[in-house]
């Protein structure tokens, strides 16, 4: 599936993209900031290290989600009042792409949805229907770019801070409208059980087996 | 990815931290999930996010010390997944003045994430948060999740009063949050919050000594005190089910009796008219010629009548078999009595009195006959008659007794378990939710209501 490799512009480490329609990655050894144009790679700025994550997924994880199986090629770590949460981004087997959110290990999977009519602004509690099911607003949030890894479909570097709407339904499914953009992104999924999704090449926990 | 590779960062380890504010050793369980941080020597809560662990506020515990009985650090599995009690709270409702305190333990899987056990009087729940948003119905008297509904139970701004470890979330002594219970028994749906945060989790009671097995804890837990909630009741599966087996057994009896009044007999065997004079110094004594009693083993009723008013006559009776010699022994009374007193009317006795012999074989038989009297009553017309293999529909009460006695009696106690349970809710009485036991309490309500109407 990898692409043919590039070097990163800054420290000459070779860099290469598992999905196609990944548009910025992070050189693993210098943490500069990478976009891709055309066949080139440009620098466009530089990471921190993340900061120590407590989510059980990582770069390379594989698992299945409604018999699709499909691994973790990126992440993006967001922050809020009431603490951070990663959103890790996944190739499917089928060439798409995906979201795996781990909030607390409250788990969802969701995939960018066809653009609806959606709400400038709206409130707890407020329903909307799409694709014949119905939503409802159950968090706003306002959270910023806490550090990102790995391939993403959209370049990250120059925004700090974002949006999100969650809204859930009475029968697991799940949205996120996130207004990084314009007009807004919505993507359409549901919870899942953590055992579901048959997780493998996990990281560990020390004194956790 | 070899360990070496600078993408890998090293495996998450549990944090040695000390107390900005009193320099005590503290404890980060859960990695970096942590948002609040308890100090458990001072009382500090700190900003588990901020390196330098900042104070953001100071509770004084020194009178409300409430040490958790599942200690943080604890570990214990939950169907089949490992837990670490890594936090503890205790949050206080005001209920007509009076204070309730209910006891939380924040417990964590590094993969699973996040249960939430909580303690009141000794009962237990496991606690998660839904995925799911459940349905209000009915204007918020009851939610449905997955198609089972929960009926409300109580509502009541619950207090944070007393924290202890680590918190998921910015936890705050002081801070009061509006709590809903909707039953189940055995989950409850509990819905936090009101307006921008509502968070709905379901709990599962779960049993102290199970939980203590569970978490491998020495001592003994805590005798739970009352009925709770959503505590399932010991009974209400055998209310069902005991009904379920008395109207089987009903069935059964009334397919028994159907069958008794169809294939017996009542046969007329005999029957003969005599007078006897009460006053006349013969022997009253006299025997009946043959009867034959044909068929099988069955029983015999022996009717006799007698035109009396205001008199009596007594008649010892022996049905003896010819052949064998053995005699069926037993004297009956008839007497009727009427008048006139201060009530009016009155009427005592009858004219007819029925006595059946159970299980009389087939044979030849007479019957011995002696009558007794008041001397003064003069003569009494008297008839003798007998039936052979008569239904007896005394059988099928007692049978039907025999059922009703236990089920309702277990039926009783289950609604007085409901009692319990509901006597602690915002209602006082338990709902009218259509189940056998609620419709048996609405019925009795009725009852109740209507005798108050009566007094008034």
């Amino acid at each position: 599936m990898s692409q043919p490799g590039a070097n990163c512009p800054n420290c000459g480490a070779s860099i290469a993209f598992r999905w196609p329609g990944s548009v910025q990655t992070v050189c693993t050894f210098c943490k500069s900031v990478l976009i891709r144009t055309g066949i080139d790679l440009e620098k466009v700025g530089k990471v921190a290290d993340l900061p120590p994550s407590a989510s059980p997924v990582q770069i390379g994880t594989e698992g299945s989600f409604a018999g699709r199986s499909f691994v973790v090629i990126g992440r993006i770590v967001y922050e809020y009042d009431e603490g951070n949460w990663n959103e890790w981004h996944l190739m499917m087997n089928d060439g798409a792409d995906g979201w795996l959110s781990d909030a607390q290990m409250e788990y969802c999977v969701t995939f960018p949805a066809k653009p609806e009519k959606l709400p400038r602004e709206c409130r707890p509690g407020q329903q909307y229907t799409w694709q014949g099911q119905t939503y409802t607003v159950s968090a706003i949030t306002k959270a910023h770019y806490y550090g990102v890894e790995g391939e993403l479909p959209f370049q990250t570097w120059d925004r700090s801070d974002v949006v999100f709407i969650d809204l859930m339904s009475h029968s697991g499914k799940f949205a996120t409208i996130d207004y990084s953009e314009d007009p807004p992104l919505l993507y359409l999924g549901e919870a899942v059980e953590f055992d579901d999704l048959k997780l493998k090449n996990l990281r560990s926990f020390e004194g956790w087996s | 990815m070899s360990p070496n590779d600078p993408a890998t960062p090293p495996p998450p380890q549990v944090k040695a931290l000390n107390c900005p504010s009193c320099g005590a050793a503290l404890t980060l369980r859960s990695f970096g999930n942590a948002v609040s941080l308890v100090c458990s020597s001072c009382h500090s809560v700190l900003d588990a996010r901020d390196p330098n662990l900042k104070v953001l506020q100071k509770f004084k515990a020194a009178e409300n010390e409430d040490p958790p009985l599942i200690p943080l650090g604890s570990r214990g599995s939950l169907r089949g997944t490992d837990y670490e009690v890594i936090g503890f709270q205790r949050r206080t409702i005001e209920v007509e003045g009076i204070h309730y305190s209910w006891h939380e333990y924040i417990l964590f899987n590094p993969a699973k994430g996040f249960r939430y056990l909580t303690e009141y009087d000794g009962h237990w729940n496991v606690f998660s948060v839904l995925r799911s948003l459940p349905e209000d119905d009915s204007g918020g008297s009851t939610v449905t999740y997955l198609g089972e509904t929960y009926r409300h139970f109580q509502t009541a701004d619950a207090t944070t009063t007393f924290v202890l470890g680590e918190f998921p979330w910015r936890v705050q002594v002081g801070e009061t949050v509006s709590v809903s219970d909707y039953v189940s028994s055995p989950r409850v749906i509990s819905k936090e919050g009101t307006g921008k945060e509502v968070t709905w989790s379901m709990g599962e009671y779960i049993t102290g000594k199970d939980l203590w097995i569970s978490f491998n804890l020495t001592d003994e837990p805590p005798v739970p005190v009352g009925v709770y909630e959503n505590q399932p009741s010991p009974l209400s599966a055998s209310v069902k089910s005991i009904w379920t087996l008395a109207g089987i057994f009903f069935i059964s009896l009334f397919l028994l009796l159907i069958f008794f009044l169809v294939t017996a007999r009542s046969e007329p065997v005999f029957e003969q008219t005599y007078s006897f004079d009460a006053a006349s110094h013969d022997e009253p004594s006299f025997v009946t010629g043959t009867i034959a009693l044909q068929g099988h083993t069955s029983d015999v009723e022996v009717t006799t009548t007698a035109s009396l008013s205001n008199s009596w006559i007594y008649v010892n009776y022996a049905l003896i078999n010819q052949d064998t010699g053995r005699a069926y022994d037993f004297g009956r009374e008839v007497s009727y009595y009427f008048g006139q007193d201060s009530d009016g009317a009155w009427t005592e006795g009858s004219n007819t009195d029925k006595v059946t012999i159970p299980s009389v074989p087939p044979g030849n038989y007479y019957l011995r006959i002696e009558p007794e009297s008041d001397r003064n009553l003069g003569v009494i017309s008297y008839t003798v008659s007998i039936k052979r293999d008569v239904p007896q529909l005394v059988f099928f009460g007692i049978g039907l007794l025999a059922l009703l006695i236990p089920a309702i009696f277990i039926t009783w106690r289950a609604m007085n378990f409901e009692h319990l349970r509901w006597s602690e809710s915002d209602y006082g009485t338990p709902p009218d939710d259509g189940s056998l036991i609620g419709t048996i309490e609405n019925v009795a309500g009725n009852f109740k209501s209507s005798d108050k109407g009566d007094d008034e």
